[in-house]
């Protein structure tokens, strides 16, 4: 620790942020960004929560009870169209503008201007699409994977708005990405090669290419519907000869990967947490690179596992059905290392931890009901069933917003200095815990019942079951508020931080002061050892 | 102490790469279409079936020794207020020999509609040797308020037919495209409008 050059205090250029509201919306500072993003994907996430409870309250019980079955689609589609896009993404695009640069030794990201513009497109696009949900003829109302024709000939009105939000989404994204890639490639300090580089960094970098590849498909895709709705195209519209199925391989083209985009920075930074309070490093560094790489490739060849139902030659089906099969190795490999990394560890389970190791256990399962989905023929019986919503809810909610919270947890005393409260963490977690698996495990049930997704009312056979789900998810719901105010907390009275703030942290972000400078190596750090993959 | 100076590449090359990147999928977004109709129409997948062929009695063979069931399925689209019907559920036909089939559509509102109907073949096997050498889908159908209209479609099976398939079913879907066909008008004048422009 006390080779480490500490920046900040021998800057004769150093100052500290502007002052105001001028300071955030003109700051080009990776950290400030990194807030900004953050608090966006929280506000996000409390918004898509509402609309989660709005279905959870109408499916509490059989009948209509609250809503309009027309106003319910809208409710799926915005929780997930905000889920996905709002608060999932940019949470960790956060948590990559807040470490990358502190962890690669870089002063700040490559181009903090276009930094600037990509968080602050967000805002607007999400505007865009939540105030269409005030609108006379209604928000989106066709589902997050907007499938044509239902997206374009029998969409409302409001679509356009949609598909300009879904562009502008895009766009962030793919600047973020350039950005974290330019960071990564061009910024690391001497001596931290690629591979010393954190997990983290390594899961984001593969992420960022994964963006730059789909992204784009999607944009071509929302164009495509915007002609078809507007300028008489047939894309996708059978009347004048396009093809319906042909949205969908588009779509799911991109939309395998971007299930990935969602878990692969997730898989770094549980690779970051769970070496600390086991107090041992990675198990398998080299395997968990190969893996992510791995992972992502496969995910470009698996896409029709969504689609074996629209009637396909028995080849491709087989072959997707391998393929999608094959994820579940390099996605084994990593499980295994984590467990490897935890044995005969000496352990400790403070909030970061405890939230990293339900993360191994509840995204194993996800993994499990996915790898059950894969079976094409049971996959006839499952797909458009709850089973399939508990599956992706099992892999993003306490698989990618899990790893979120912990490593808000986690990192949260370096950039602001305080220490969390670890007893109010502790019933956070336990709370989520038990909030999550109330809510979703029952949908397999269900599911595996027959309880078609996507349904404002049900058949009396899935009451309990339902009934059950929702309580959990008021739960879940309400101890993400109390998250909120565990975080203010923090900010607000939390004690000091130590500058290392886990005595098993090795990295160099714990070498820099807590709270993390407003600017932090401006002169390259040493690497050494101690702080990098060796 | 440039970072940059270490590794021969600058943010601003990497930068460039990056972009062609994005550049080159969006691009590829686009390809998807025609490479999705090309693999489509090279396989039959999706029951694709070719355009209009023409039959030469000469050359092809007829097997008289086979009969194939050809079964017509005839449906309107969603909306699509039209009667559809074929005059009969289905036909036994010999290889390469040609044969007629009648189908017929009325309009029983008051408005002139435009109508399109689509064609699909199943047995994906049969899509390649199932051969239209005249059929309505080949064009729009224009009925005026109460017009009635037979529509002939003259096709034949070749005598190449997988051995397997004893059955093979055409089916139709109708349209309604009076909205489309408009807005693709328009379409047109107005960018004839602005190619032509003052
Ligand atoms: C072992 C790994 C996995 C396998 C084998 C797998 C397999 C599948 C399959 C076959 C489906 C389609 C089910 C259907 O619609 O009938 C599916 C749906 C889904 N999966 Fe996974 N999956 C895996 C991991 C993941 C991960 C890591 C995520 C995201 C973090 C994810 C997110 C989703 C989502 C969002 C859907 C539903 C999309 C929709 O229709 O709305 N999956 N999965
Ligand atoms: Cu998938």
């Amino acid at each position: 620790m006390s080779e480490v050059v500490v920046a900040g205090h021998d800057d004769h250029h150093d100052h500290g942020p502007d002052k105001g509201l001028a300071r955030w919306l003109f700051t080009t500072n990776h950290k400030d960004i990194g807030t900004l993003y953050l608090w966006f994907s929280f506000l996000m996430f409390l918004i898509g929560g509402v609309l989660a409870l709005v279905i959870r309250a109408e499916l509490f019980q059989p009948g209509l009870q609250f809503v309009e079955p027309g106003f319910f689609n809208q409710m799926t589609t915005n929780h997930g169209l905000i889920m996905v896009f709002g608060a999932i993404m940019p949470g960790f695009v956060g948590l990559a503008n807040w470490l990358v640069p502190m962890m690669v030794g870089a002063p700040d990201m490559a181009l903090p201007r276009m930094n600037n513009l990509s968080f602050w497109i967000l805002p607007f696009a999400f505007t865009l699409l939540i105030s269409t949900l005030f609108m006379d003829a209604g928000g989106p109302n066709f589902g997050w994977t907007f499938y044509a024709p239902l997206s374009t000939t029998y969409a409302p009105e409001t679509v356009t708005y949609f598909i300009f939000g879904v562009h502008m989404m895009g766009a962030s994204s793919i600047m973020g990405s350039i950005n974290i890639i330019a960071t990564i490639l061009n910024m690391r300090a001497p001596g931290m090669t690629l591979m010393k580089m954190p997990l983290f960094v390594w899961t984001w970098l593969i992420t960022a290419y994964l963006l730059l590849a789909v992204m784009p498909v999607l944009a071509g895709a929302v164009t495509m519907m915007l002609f078809d709705i507007h300028f008489g195209t047939s894309f996708f519209n059978a009347a004048g000869g396009g093809d319906p199925v042909m949205f969908q391989h588009i779509f799911w083209f991109f939309g395998h990967p971007e299930v990935y985009i969602m878990i692969l920075p997730a898989f770094g930074v549980v690779s970051q947490i769970i070496p600390t309070f086991s107090r041992k490093p990675l198990f398998g560094y080299d395997s968990m690179v190969y893996a992510t790489a791995s992972i992502a490739f496969l995910s470009f060849i698996v896409w029709a596992h969504h689609m074996f139902t629209v009637g396909m030659p028995l080849a491709g089906q087989l072959f997707f059905m391998y393929a999608t099969m094959l994820i579940a190795i390099p996605t084994g490999v990593k499980v295994f290392n984590w467990v490897s990394t935890m044995w005969r560890g000496s352990m400790s389970f403070e909030t970061p931890m405890l939230f990293a190791i339900a993360f191994v256990i509840l995204f194993t399962i996800g993994g499990f009901s996915g790898l059950m989905l894969a079976i094409t023929p049971a996959d006839y019986q499952y797909h458009d069933t709850y089973f399939v919503v508990a599956h992706f809810h099992y892999v993003l909610v306490p698989g990618a917003l899990f790893s979120i919270i912990a490593a808000v947890y986690y990192w949260l005393p370096k950039w602001c200095g305080r220490m969390y409260d670890e007893s109010l963490g502790k019933l956070h977690f336990w709370l989520s815990f038990i909030g999550v698996n109330v809510t979703f495990f029952p949908q397999h049930f269900s599911g595996l019942a027959g309880m078609p997704r996507r349904i404002p009312d049900y058949a009396l056979q899935f009451a309990d079951f339902n009934m059950i789900s929702s309580i959990g998810a008021f739960i879940f719901g309400f101890s993400q508020v109390f998250f909120l105010y565990i975080v203010i907390k923090t900010i607000r009275s939390g004690k000091p931080a130590t500058d290392r703030v886990w005595e098993g942290a090795h990295g160099l972000e714990w070498t820099l002061p807590s709270p993390a400078p407003y600017h932090s190596f401006t002169h390259p750090p040493k690497v050494t050892d101690a702080e990098a993959h060796s | 102490m440039s970072r940059a100076a270490k590794k021969n590449r600058t943010p601003a090359s990497t930068v460039g790469r990056l972009v062609l990147i994005v550049v080159g999928m969006f691009g590829f977004g686009w390809a998807l279409i025609p490479m999705y109709n090309l693999l489509c129409e090279a396989t039959g997948l999706g029951g694709r079936t070719g355009g209009q062929y023409t039959y030469d009695p000469a050359s092809e063979r007829i097997d008289r020794s086979r009969l194939v069931k050809v079964n017509f399925i005839v449906n309107t689209n969603d909306g699509m207020p039209w009667q559809f019907w074929a005059e009969k559920n289905g036909m036994r036909v010999h290889p390469g020999e040609l044969n007629e089939a009648k189908f017929y559509v009325r309009n029983p509102t008051d408005k002139t509609m435009i109508g399109q109907a689509v064609p699909s073949v199943v047995p994906l096997t049969a899509t390649d040797h199932f051969h239209k050498t005249e059929c309505f889908c080949f064009t729009q159908q224009v009925l005026e308020p109460g017009e009635e209209m037979e529509m002939p479609m003259r096709f034949f099976v070749d005598a190449d037919l997988p051995p397997n398939v004893q059955s093979v079913s055409l089916s139709y879907a109708l349209f309604d495209i009076t909205e489309l066909a408009g807005s693709r008008e328009l379409l047109k004048e107005s960018t004839a409008d602005i190619l032509g422009g003052e």
